[in-house]
Order: C-alpha cells, then structure tokens, then sequence
C-alpha cells in the first residue's frame, strides 16, 4: 500500500503572530516557521503504517517556497521515504492544493491520502474535502483513530456527544485529528538519513494547475484587545449583570 | 530571536521537540530532591543525540562540534539542561583519539548506544585545585594489575556512570621531567570498582549537578585500563578539554537566549504604574545590551567548534569563548532576575534556578582567572605568574 501525506510549512506554533502594519496579512520576515502541527500527526500516522508493514511506501509531499524543502526533511527524518516538492510562492488556496494533489495522485496512484485536518495558518479546513470530491474518493475527516484493512478503512471521528466510526472503501482521503497520535521527534541517526533521501522537485505549471487566488483578502487585523475583569460582591449581582448588562441571560 | 542564522537547523528543531516534554516543573521537582533526571537523559540517548561526536564505524553518526554545539545550544535554550549527561558526549574522546582499536571496538558501540555510561571525568582533587599537576592520586604497576590510591572531587555524575576516565599519576611530580608529564589515563569500571576499593560519596552543591566525592584505597583495575602511553595522560585529556569547552560555552549561549527571552516576555506583559514595565529603557536597556554580548559570544563559540571541526589550533579561542559565554549568560541572568522584580525568586518562574545554574559556567571545567591568565601568557607572551 501507498500513502501520500500532506506536510504544510506554517508559522511555528510556539510562536505569537503578529499582524503586518499594512493589514495584508500576517509578518512571517524572521519568524519561526515549522510544519503544520496536523500534519506531522499525519505524517507520524503513515510511519506508523510503515512500520507495521501496512504500507510499504510513504511520500510527504509539501507545496510552498524553497523553504518548504526543509518541511519536507523534517518529514523523511520522522521516517516518510521520499518527499515530492510543489514550488509554489505566495498564497495558494485551498482548491488550487486540491488540484495540485489530483494531478499527483494521477502520478503516483497512491491507495490513501493522508492531511491534517486543517493548517494553523490560514484554519480553512478545506483541501481534504475537496480532494475527495474532485476525485470521487471516500473521505475520512477529523479522525482520532484508523485501521486500514485490504481495500477498506475503518475510520473513527470525534464529534459533538460521542465517536462515530465509518467504513470507507479505498481508495480515501483521511484528515488527521488532535488525538490521532502523538508525533515522534526525529532521532540524530534519522536526520542524517533523512539528508540522502530524495525529493523530487515540480512546479504547479507543470502540473498544469493554476494558482492563482481567488478570493482577494482586504484586510487583516488583530482580535480586539481582552479587556479587564470586574469582581462582583455577590452571586445577586452577577445575575443582574449577566442579565441586564451582558445580556446573556 | 536571533540575528545570527541558526546552524543546523533540523537537529535543534528535534532537539527542541524532544525539550518541549520536560517543561520547567519537571526540571523544578528534580532541583527540589537533587534527584537525576533520567528519563531526560533517557530520552536524548535513545533519540541518539548523545552519540554525536562518535563515528558511525561505531554506532554512532560521526558528526562534528559544530553539531554537538547545535544540541547543547538547544537543551538550554529550551529550559533544559545538560550538565547530567553532555560529558557522555565528549569524555569518550580520549578514547576514541588515544585508545587501541581492541578498547574502541569493546567500548564504543556501547556507549554509542548508551548502554554503557561513560560520563564521569576525573580530574580535580581537593588539595591540587586548578594546578593539575599537583594532584596525589596515583597509579602503581603491580604485575598485571594498576593499584590506585587517592581521592578526587566535584566528580560529576560519577553514581549515574559504568566508567570514569581518570586522570592519576605514574610518575611523582619530581621524578617526572617536566611537572605535565609522569601522569596517566585510565578507563575505570566502576561497577566492579564499588566496594573494591573505591567509595562514591554525594558532594550536595548550589546546583543539581550529581557531584560526588570518590575516594581510592587499593583499589585493582586491570593493566589494560591504561589509555594510550604511559605518562602522556595530561596531553591526551588537553584536546578533549577544547572540545568541552566549547561545548560548555555552547550551554551558556542557550541559557543566555532562555533568560534574554523570558526577560523580554515578561517586560512586555508585565504592567505597573499602568503601562508595561518594557516600556521603560531602564528595563528594555539591560536586555537589549544582554543580546547584543549573547550574539558576539555565539558567534564565537561558532567559530571555535568550526575551527575545532577543521582539526585547526584551538586553544586560545576554546578558552576565550567560554570566557564570553559564561559572562554572556551570567548578565543575562542577573537581568532576568531583575526584570522580574521579587517574582525572579519564586521558584515557579525558574529564574532563581536557571540562574543559580548557569553560575558554575564561570568557575566550571576552568574558572575565569585560569582562562586570562592562559590569554595573557600564550596570546599575549607576557611574562608567565605562575
Ligand atoms: C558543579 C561542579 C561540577 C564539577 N564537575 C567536575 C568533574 O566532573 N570532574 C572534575 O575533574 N572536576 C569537576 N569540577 C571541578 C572544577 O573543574 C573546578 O572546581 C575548577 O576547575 C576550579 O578548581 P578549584 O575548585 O580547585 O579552584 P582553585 O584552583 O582552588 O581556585 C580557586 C579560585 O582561585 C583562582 N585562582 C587559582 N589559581 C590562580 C592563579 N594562579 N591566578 C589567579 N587566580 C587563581 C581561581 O580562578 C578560582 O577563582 C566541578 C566543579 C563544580 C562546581
């Protein structure tokens, strides 16, 4: 069995963002940037398939600058096999990465697409639904656990009062959840393997994908500042806030 | 945070990974009962980090300083700390550069792997001090056996260790012909040597450093413990004194950008008298001039694990790195604690241990003194004081 995994390069999660002064977007000059923290779940989930020889080959696949190369490292480092390498610069929508899969995935004929469930960056939650309809394939977003069988997946989702558990058939696209696993951190002897492996290089033109943006952004700005608390005297007069100032009873 | 480009990149963003499991209380609660923190060691020997420097002929991935400095730089930055364990790294280099291809085939897969522990590095003694060639422990030839009587201190990690290499002499100090020469090393198994001869004392210090004081009485360890030749053993151990050094100075850059970091942090969200207490120069100031001296000590300490790395002269710059690092840091220290007003004591923001910490940069492997006084007489050819 084959699996692609997905592997965006994203602000560091540690890190505070902070608005550009011009509201265009976010600064991203000398900032930290890591993989998506989903998508190392994805990535530690292929390995794990890897490992119990449910898979047999694993390739991370990143579309993004020059930099996203050292996203794609740190994937082979947690033990993906080779990494495939989308040049892409600025801003690519969700849509125009679902191409881009498709055309891969015409490529490679992988058995399961792995993604997170969202990036961090932009929050969109979008690539894996729709490459799952531009590809006619089953889906299985947000999961916190999966088993895959000969040709089927059983995959279980974490929602609102429960889990429910789904049977899809492969080929499938899985998004990975925040319980899925906890990711590896890749040992010394792994980043120096990792740096032998190979990464194939294309740009989205080649894959005769256009991407440009579609939704034009008009301004970016910071959430409204939290301001300060009040202490109330007694359980009376915090209902009578909530009621008569808040307003929310 | 740094002007200076990072080296090595995806090892530190491991490395800092592997940190983010032992957040500050973990640290904290092995202070509190001078406790080792093993399974922080654990986890670095198995990520192999420790088995940087060791070839990969012997299981290890045979990387440079320049990648050892990477991981140290990173432990620290994080938090984290690793005096417990960084000798694991460097001691086994008398070893591999001085040792007979039998020893480094019996010994080095293992340590490489960690399931051998060769991290205590005896040196000093109470009566000698820093002039090492004073020490009295020594080591006597009786047929296929070496005979050591003695006693060292400040041992590091010794309890926490399945060898020591140990430094005593086989020639006293007057009948050697110059005072370096006549002294030895020796690969001590000190899982056979407890109770045999030798006894581990606990020294409990200002920081959480598993130092000990050992003691030597009769104690037989084989002919073949010997490393390299007879009375050549201070030579051997002087490389692998640059090598950790610099790894040292490398720690003391990391705890420089944790409390530079954490200062700034703290200045920015802090408020009194209705504004941040960073608005004010008189905070931002001392912080501002901690970068500055933390990034010309990094990059120093950069050039000297590269220099090293070329297999070029090192000496000078070793000693003047760990200089400006162990300075670097100890200001960045003193301003984080000030930065945090009386909350910089309250263990729970791991300033006040942080700080304690990284104190012992100035006085250990080599104190300050020992260091200008290398520069004044091998740099500068002043006249020799000593
Ligand atoms: C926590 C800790 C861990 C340690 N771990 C180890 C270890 O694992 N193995 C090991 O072998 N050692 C270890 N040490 C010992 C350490 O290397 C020594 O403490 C250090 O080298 C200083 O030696 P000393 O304590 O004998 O000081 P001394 O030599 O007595 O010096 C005392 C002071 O006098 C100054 N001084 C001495 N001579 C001169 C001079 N001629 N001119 C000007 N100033 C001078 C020194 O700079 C110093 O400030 C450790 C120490 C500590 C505190």
């Amino acid at each position: 069995m084959k699996i692609l995994v997905g592997v965006k390069r994203v602000i560091d999660a540690y890190v505070k963002v902070r608005v550009k002064s011009d509201h265009t977007g976010v600064e991203t000059q000398n900032v930290k940037m890591s993989m998506n923290p989903f998508d190392e779940i994805a990535v530690e989930e292929g390995v794990r398939l890897r490992e119990a020889g449910t898979a047999d080959e694993l390739i991370a696949v990143s579309i993004g600058p020059d930099q996203a190369q050292e996203t794609i490292r740190t994937a082979l480092a947690m033990g993906a096999d080779r990494g495939i390498h989308v040049v892409a610069d600025g801003r690519v929508e969700p849509l125009a990465i679902a191409k881009i899969f498709k055309e891969l995935i015409a490529r490679e004929n992988p058995d399961v697409v792995i993604l997170g469930k969202q990036a961090i960056d932009d929050d969109n939650n979008q690539v894996g639904q729709m490459l799952a309809a531009l590809m006619g394939w089953s889906q299985g977003t947000f999961a916190s656990k999966i088993e895959l069988g000969a040709g089927q997946a059983k995959v279980t989702r974490e929602i609102d009062g429960g889990l429910e558990t789904l049977d899809l058939k492969l080929p499938a696209v899985l998004t990975t959840d925040l319980r899925l696993n906890e990711p590896r951190y890749a040992s010394l002897p792994n980043i120096m393997k990792a740096k032998k492996k190979e990464i194939a290089k294309l740009t989205a033109d080649e894959l005769g994908v256009d991407t440009a943006p579609r939704v034009e952004i008009l301004k970016v700005t910071e959430p409204p500042a939290r301001q300060a608390g009040v202490k109330v005297e007694s359980a009376a007069e915090l209902v009578e806030k909530l009621k008569n100032e808040a307003k929310v009873i | 945070m740094t002007s200076t480009t990072p080296t090595h990149p995806e090892i530190r963003e491991s490395v800092a990974a592997l940190c983010r499991d032992f957040p500050g209380e973990y640290w904290r609660e092995k202070d509190r009962n001078d406790a080792y923190p093993t399974e922080f060691v654990t986890a670095l020997t198995e990520a192999g980090f420790l088995a940087c420097l060791i070839p990969e002929e012997y299981g290890g991935s045979g990387l440079g300083l320049s990648e050892a400095a990477a991981i140290m730089e990173e432990i620290h930055k994080s938090g984290c700390s690793g005096g417990a364990c960084h000798a694991q790294m460097y001691i086994m280099g008398a070893l591999l550069r001085h040792g007979d291809e039998e020893k480094k085939r019996r010994y080095l897969p293992e340590i490489a792997s960690g399931a051998l522990r060769l991290q205590a590095f005896g040196v000093t003694e109470p009566t000698s001090g820093t002039d090492t060639t004073r020490i009295r422990t020594t080591a006597r030839r009786d047929g296929n056996e070496w005979v050591i009587n003695g006693q060292k201190v400040w041992t590091s990690r010794a309890e926490h260790s399945d060898l020591m290499l140990l430094l005593a002499r086989t020639t006293s100090r007057e009948e050697a012909a110059k005072p370096h020469q006549g002294m030895s090393i020796f690969l001590v198994d000190m899982q056979k040597a407890k109770g045999n001869g030798l006894t581990i004392q606990k020294l409990e210090a200002m920081v959480n450093h598993a130092t000990t004081e050992i003691f030597f009485d009769d104690l037989r360890i084989p002919a073949d413990a010997l490393i390299g030749e007879e009375g050549r053993g201070f030579y051997y151990i002087l490389d692998g004194m640059n090598a950790e050094r610099i790894l040292i100075s490398a720690e003391a850059i990391g705890d420089a950008r944790w409390f530079i970091k954490k200062a700034r942090d703290y200045a920015v969200d802090r408020r009194v008298f209705d504004r941040p207490i960073g608005q004010n120069q008189g905070v931002q100031f001392p912080i501002a001039r901690c970068y500055a001296e933390t990034e010309a000590a990094a990059l120093m300490v950069q050039k000297a694990a590269e220099t090293f790395d070329a297999g070029e002269e090192v000496g000078a710059m070793a000693n003047m790195c760990k200089l400006l690092a162990s300075e670097a840091t100890w200001h960045a220290a003193d301003t984080c604690l000030q930065t945090h007003g009386g909350f910089g004591f309250a263990r729970e923001y791991d300033v006040e241990r942080k700080f304690r910490e990284t104190r012992l940069f100035q006085t250990a492997p080599i104190s300050t003194n020992l260091i200008l006084s290398y520069i004044a007489e091998h740099v500068l050819e002043m006249p020799r004081s000593f």
